[in-house]
């Protein structure tokens, strides 16, 4: 239904604080692109940006291949899906819904359809005739879903619409999100700085940081290769092992593969690790000996934190684990699961 | 339920509160029974004895004509001074909304009126449109209108309307101000996203959102018209011209300190601490529960 162009994209607010510094991505029709990054990089701002809801700086957006720079929120088909929900307090929940299918002039009969179709989609039949204030974070989260989807719109906004769920509720919406974008086929842009949201919901997924993109493309690609030292550290969890390296040599390592002149960092995700001395299998990658510093069973794995020479890594094994503090450990990781990051923390 | 403090001690929270009872009892209970009491007597021409007459000064005042009429001109009054300021200030208010730049002094200015005393503001409009010297009357005469509120009713009607809003507006934008940034932006910029112009984002989301404040505001007013602008209509007309302006208070001075009909103004302020009492109940009722979303 529609394409979003953002082209060199700036944001310069009145205070002369620079929030987005020159950003271009491409989403193709029906895709749901995930803006993600650390507070205050400049998501909310370019949300708000393709919402209308503050002016671009410079740069262009599009919707649909037309510029909408000069196009206020009113005009622009969009809906957006706020943080805080942003249900108007003194409406139903039937009005709610309505009131943007009635401000476009839709005859009563339809707007009834329409509201009461989406409300069974989203299991709010029971709950049209009461007021906000009277439903759970949950439910009104729901509403606001509702809303935005009641009016068939070219493309929908989310900033980080479940950050006021808890950790299972925002599981099962996360799922249902992503199962709604797919079936109604609507281009989505969505904010979040959660990276397991990024993660599963993702098309394209977008990291941001200081205004800037740091990496852009498929949510796996990006986990395989990121582009650098903080992507790397910024997607996956636990983050990405990153130890410095001196004239291309670890301090500690027991082996290390032949090192590009300028690589200054070594990196390697704590689920790639392995323990213990299976020399067959090592083949030119890394080895190193590491102090275990502290054990966190979760259940279906371990996580250890383990002291080496150049610094402190984390080492996921699965399931129970026998090794208790103090234990040193062989470590190694497969050559073709390193990364290496230069002095500028690019991946080289 | 909020949390109690027991006292251990049983005489000591009497002791607390003691002061504030006594302050009650001798400024208001105590006058209060004097109206209430003087409303029941009759004295003679002379002032020299008095006598009990039940309701009687009641029946008659209110069969009398003119306070007929002065209960006329108290609604008018009173209605139009709600509605000019309570107007005038939300339209003032959610322009300052709007001011980016110097925000704080705008408000500051806005607030100056309020610290005017009612009778200085009422010498002040007094001048401006005083037929004869007033800048303002020139510019209405200019303007082609017979402007002469000694001797014109509704002219004079207008002219107290104009000044008791104008001292009232100042504190009706500070309440609106204070409403309007309880409302959240994020509302606003749902409504716009929504298909809702300026104006129906105004009249559907923030009029019904303010609605607390102003019915909160719409009760100050009309204690305020009924009981505050003394002052200025001594100041501004007297109550003139003939007894167009002559609001329910203003009749409550005249019987009692100029015509000294001691029993009549007693028996009108009863009437008129009857009313007030209404409207703070009715405040007290409404404004904490019905008006309230959450
Ligand atoms: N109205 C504003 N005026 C001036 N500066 C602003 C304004 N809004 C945001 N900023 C600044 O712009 C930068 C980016 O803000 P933004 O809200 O886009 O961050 P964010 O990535 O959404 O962060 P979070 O994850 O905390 O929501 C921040 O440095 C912020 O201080
Ligand atoms: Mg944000």
């Amino acid at each position: 239904m529609a394409t979003v162009d953002l082209k060199d994209v700036r944001k310069v607010y009145p205070g002369g604080v620079e929030a987005v510094k020159g950003v271009s991505i491409a989403i193709p029709d029906k895709a749901l692109c995930v803006l993600v990054g650390p507070s205050g990089c400049g998501k909310s701002t370019l949300l708000r940006m393709i919402a209308g809801l503050e002016t671009i700086s410079a740069g262009t957006c599009s919707i649909d291949g037309k510029v909408v720079n000069t196009i206020g929120p009113t005009e622009r088909d969009i809906a957006m899906v706020f943080q805080n929900y942003a249900l108007y307090p003194h409406m139903k929940v039937y009005d709610n819904m309505a009131y943007g299918l009635r401000n476009r002039g839709m005859p009563k009969d339809e707007v009834d359809k329409r509201v009461r179709g989406t409300a069974k989609t989203l299991e709010l039949e029971h709950l049209l005739e009461r007021r906000p204030r009277e439903l759970s974070g949950g439910q009104r989260q729901r509403v606001a879903m509702g809303r935005a989807i009641v009016r068939n719109p070219k493309v929908f906004l989310f900033d980080e619409p479940l950050s006021n769920l808890d950790a299972k509720l925002r599981g099962q919406m996360r799922v249902e999100i992503k199962n709604l974008q797919r079936k109604l086929g609507v281009t989505s842009v969505y904010v979040t700085h959660d990276q397991l949201e990024a993660m599963t919901l993702a098309d394209v997924l977008v990291v941001m940081n200081a205004g800037l993109i740091e990496q852009q493309g498929a949510p796996l690609d990006i986990y395989e290769k990121p582009s650098s030292t903080f992507v790397a550290s910024f997607i996956g969890a636990p983050p990405m092992n990153l130890l410095p390296l001196r004239s291309g040599q670890l301090e500690g390592a027991v082996t290390l593969p032949a090192v590009a002149d300028n690589a200054a960092t070594l990196g390697f995700r704590p689920e790639d690790c392995e323990v213990g001395a299976d020399d067959a299998a090592l083949d030119g990658g890394l080895r190193l000996m590491a102090n275990v510093a502290g054990v966190e069973p979760v259940g279906a794995e371990s996580f250890l934190y383990c002291d080496a020479a150049g610094g402190r890594i984390v080492v996921r094994v699965p399931g129970r684990t026998e090794v208790r503090i103090g234990d040193q450990l062989p470590i190694f990781a497969r050559r073709e699961k390193l990364h290496f990051f230069g002095s500028d923390g690019k991946r080289v | 339920m909020s949390p109690r403090v027991v006292f251990p001690n049983k005489i000591l929270p009497y002791l607390l509160v003691a002061p504030q009872l006594a302050i009650t009892l001798v400024f208001f209970y105590w006058p209060a029974s004097q109206a209430l009491r003087q409303s029941m007597l009759r004295e003679d021409p002379f002032g020299l004895s008095s006598k009990f007459v039940w309701f009687d000064n009641f029946k008659k005042v209110l069969s009398d004509p003119n306070y007929l009429n002065s209960i006329q001109v108290t609604a008018i009054f009173s209605i139009s001074v709600a509605a000019v300021a309570m107007g005038t200030a939300l339209l003032l208010a959610v322009m300052a909304e709007k001011v980016v730049r110097s925000r704080g002094l705008y408000r500051t200015l806005m607030i100056w009126p309020y610290a005017v005393a009612p009778a200085i503001a009422g010498m002040l409009w007094l001048f401006l449109f005083n037929p004869s010297i007033g800048s303002l009357a020139y510019g209405l005469r200019w303007l082609g209108i017979n402007w002469d509120p000694l001797l014109d009713g509704s002219q004079a009607m207008a002219l107290v309307v104009a000044a008791a809003s104008w001292k009232q507006i100042s504190y009706n934008f500070l309440f609106f101000v204070a409403g309007l940034q309880a409302i959240p932006k994020t509302l606003i910029e749902a409504a716009a996203i929504d298909g809702a112009k300026p104006f129906k984002r105004f009249w559907t989301i923030v009029f019904p959102l303010l609605a607390p404040t102003t019915f909160f505001l719409l009760v100050v007013n009309t204690v305020y018209a009924f009981f505050d602008t003394f002052g200025i209509i001594h100041a501004v007309t007297g109550g003139g011209p003939g007894k167009a302006t002559e609001t329910l208070v203003y009749k409550v001075y005249n019987d009692g300190f100029v015509n000294l009909i001691l029993g009549d103004s007693a028996a009108q302020s009863v009437i008129l601490m009857i009313i007030v009492i209404a409207l703070t109940a009715i405040q007290f009722r409404y404004v904490e529960k019905k008006v309230h979303y959450g």
